[in-house]
């Protein structure tokens, strides 16, 4: 019989997977996958904040993945520094200055390797409430997103021209990332969310025919690394985080194994 | 105002096509009056006229850099100009072909989910559009896998199947050989005369204009030399800019019915967009 912190794990982890899934093909399409790392490394940052200002940890990550998106586009509106260089600087500035405000805070006791790996075998009921309540409002905001981010994703002058606002859809579509940061990190950890996004999205792409048929995808396939994840990692006693992330990379590998589908070779 | 421009547009040569004669005295779709963009301190395009009325054809001309699709670009309202005046007609439909489209791998697109990006299309516009262009049988296709003349013809469907009032071309004959290029022309002006939408066309590829243009604005930064395809040619101005070799080697593309009607009003694609293996074509 499984024990019931399994179950829980279970059915969070798959929640999360399910919100990450078609988040995550965005982040394909837009060749965003290290600005997702970057924010995911600022949620240690956020975690500091939320002890030092006694708020929620959650609402704290979000904030702070917020604000290091919004710095982004401030800073990319001035031509400076590269886009991939700025990223670089706020990953690592704000992964630095977490780690460092977490241990000057010698009266907060933080298990820095759930933080960074996540721990998703401690997580209670309301966390659970918290991904599914959470993870629902981010695809009911992505359903709604859709249209005008996909066309924006397509190309964002024809979006402009056609009446859409490409600008409004991609920094909405940040805020959804920043959501689906603080809701995924207690699971995996910041080091391994943006793997979580993008792995189950890049096995999905070779069996889509559309964008909607690829976003359903990788919510199936991200699902699906959850569940092999957490079988695997009770079976073997590994980390369970970073299991999931190994199955989800299995699985991928797998399907470049498997024949060329009607999809990929179009007509 | 900034303006040394030959406005030789009040005596445009007939003949005039019968579509667009009808509709030269509706209100302009689009209007820009001294029309000035700076960035940086720098005017990027200063002191430009434009009016497109429907079933009119505008092309804007110049050299890369000389402001042609900054001019665009505030004259749909992306970008505010600095100076001058842009007025567009209320609740304006606008099909827009972009430049340098590439739509990544990753993302999967059929030609049918292309064309509903942004419009709601029934099945039957979506075929009729697709029809129209002569790339009714590639509805399925993947865009990945459409040669250059094929995508570029699928992006025309898309932004007709918009029933666009104004239809803006950037270089839409980019990647497609002379051949190709023709037959694309062809289509724009076939469309021109069938929906009377008002188009607005860019080009920085001087050999091939339309003659079916009815105004001709080449930029430099600012008008150079504006009018009818053929006075444009013999300004001193244009000669200026693109040299003397510009005048001869700036080859008009005459107006002739040189192609054939499917049953159902679909022109009969060129082989040249798909296919040059075997073939001589004059830019090979």
């Amino acid at each position: 019989m499984l024990e019931p912190f399994f179950l829980r794990a279970l059915a969070a982890g798959i929640g999360v997977a399910v919100m990450a899934g078609p988040l995550g093909c965005f982040i394909v399409w837009r060749r965003m996958a290290y600005f997702g790392d970057t924010m995911a490394h600022s949620a240690l940052l956020g975690i500091a904040f939320a002890f030092l200002f006694e708020i929620e940890p959650m609402l704290g990550v979000f904030a702070v993945a917020a604000l290091v998106a919004l710095a982004l586009l401030l800073l990319q509106r001035r031509p400076t520094l590269s886009t991939d260089a700025l990223l670089g600087i706020l990953a690592h500035a704000t992964l630095a200055l977490g780690l460092v405000m977490v241990a000057a805070m010698p009266w907060v006791r933080i298990d820095l390797t759930a933080l960074l790996f996540g721990d998703i075998l401690a997580v209670s009921h309301a966390d659970i409430l918290a991904v599914y309540l959470g993870g629902a409002a981010v695809l009911a905001g992505l359903a709604w997103l859709w249209r005008p981010l996909l066309a924006a994703t397509v190309n964002p002058e024809l979006a402009a021209a056609e009446g859409l606002r490409p600008e409004r859809s991609r920094a909405l579509f940040m805020l959804l990332m920043a959501g689906v940061i603080a809701l995924a990190m207690k699971l995996v950890g910041v080091l391994l969310i943006t793997a979580l996004l993008i792995i189950p999205a890049a096995t999905a792409r070779r069996f889509a025919p559309t964008p909607e048929a690829m976003a359903g995808l990788a919510a199936v396939f991200g699902a699906l690394s959850v569940a092999l994840g957490l079988f695997g990692s009770l079976e073997a006693d590994t980390p369970s985080g970073p299991s999931i992330v190994v199955a989800a990379t299995a699985i991928f590998l797998t399907s470049l194994a498997i024949p060329r589908g009607r999809a990929e070779t179009g007509r | 105002m900034h303006k040394h421009a030959v406005d030789h547009a009040m005596d445009r040569p007939p003949p005039t096509p019968p579509a667009a004669a009808g509709r030269r005295n509706a209100a302009p779709l689009v209007e820009a009056t001294g029309l000035g963009v700076q960035r940086g301190g720098r005017w990027l395009v200063r002191g430009v006229d434009l009016s497109i009325r429907p079933g009119e054809i505008v092309t804007l001309i110049g050299p890369n850099g000389s402001g042609k699709s900054t001019t665009a670009r505030a004259a749909l309202g992306l970008i505010a100009p600095d100076e001058g005046r842009v007025r567009r007609a209320d609740g304006l439909t606008v099909g827009y072909v972009p430049q340098k489209l590439a739509i990544d791998w990753t993302l999967p697109l059929t030609v049918e989910r292309l064309m509903r990006l942004t419009a709601r299309p029934n099945d039957a516009a979506l075929d009729a559009a697709l029809a129209r262009v002569g790339i009714g049988h590639l509805r399925k296709a993947s865009v990945q896998r459409l040669s250059g003349g094929e995508f570029q013809r699928a992006l025309l469907a898309r932004a007709l199947v918009r029933d666009p009032a104004l239809l803006v071309l950037d270089e839409p004959v980019q990647g497609v050989d002379f051949t190709g290029q023709v037959a694309i022309y062809d289509l724009i002006r076939t469309i021109r005369d069938e929906t009377g939408c008002g188009i607005l066309m860019i080009s920085h590829d001087l050999h091939v204009v339309m003659a079916d243009t009815d105004s001709v604005i080449c930029l430099n930064g600012h008008v150079c030399c504006c009018g009818a395809p053929q006075t444009v040619l013999e300004s001193p101005e244009y000669l200026r800019l693109f040299g003397k070799r510009a005048g001869e080697t700036l080859a008009i593309y005459p107006h002739h019915h040189d192609h054939d009607h499917h049953a159902d009003g679909s022109i009969v694609t060129t082989a040249g967009d798909t296919d040059t293996a075997g073939r001589e074509t004059p830019n090979a």
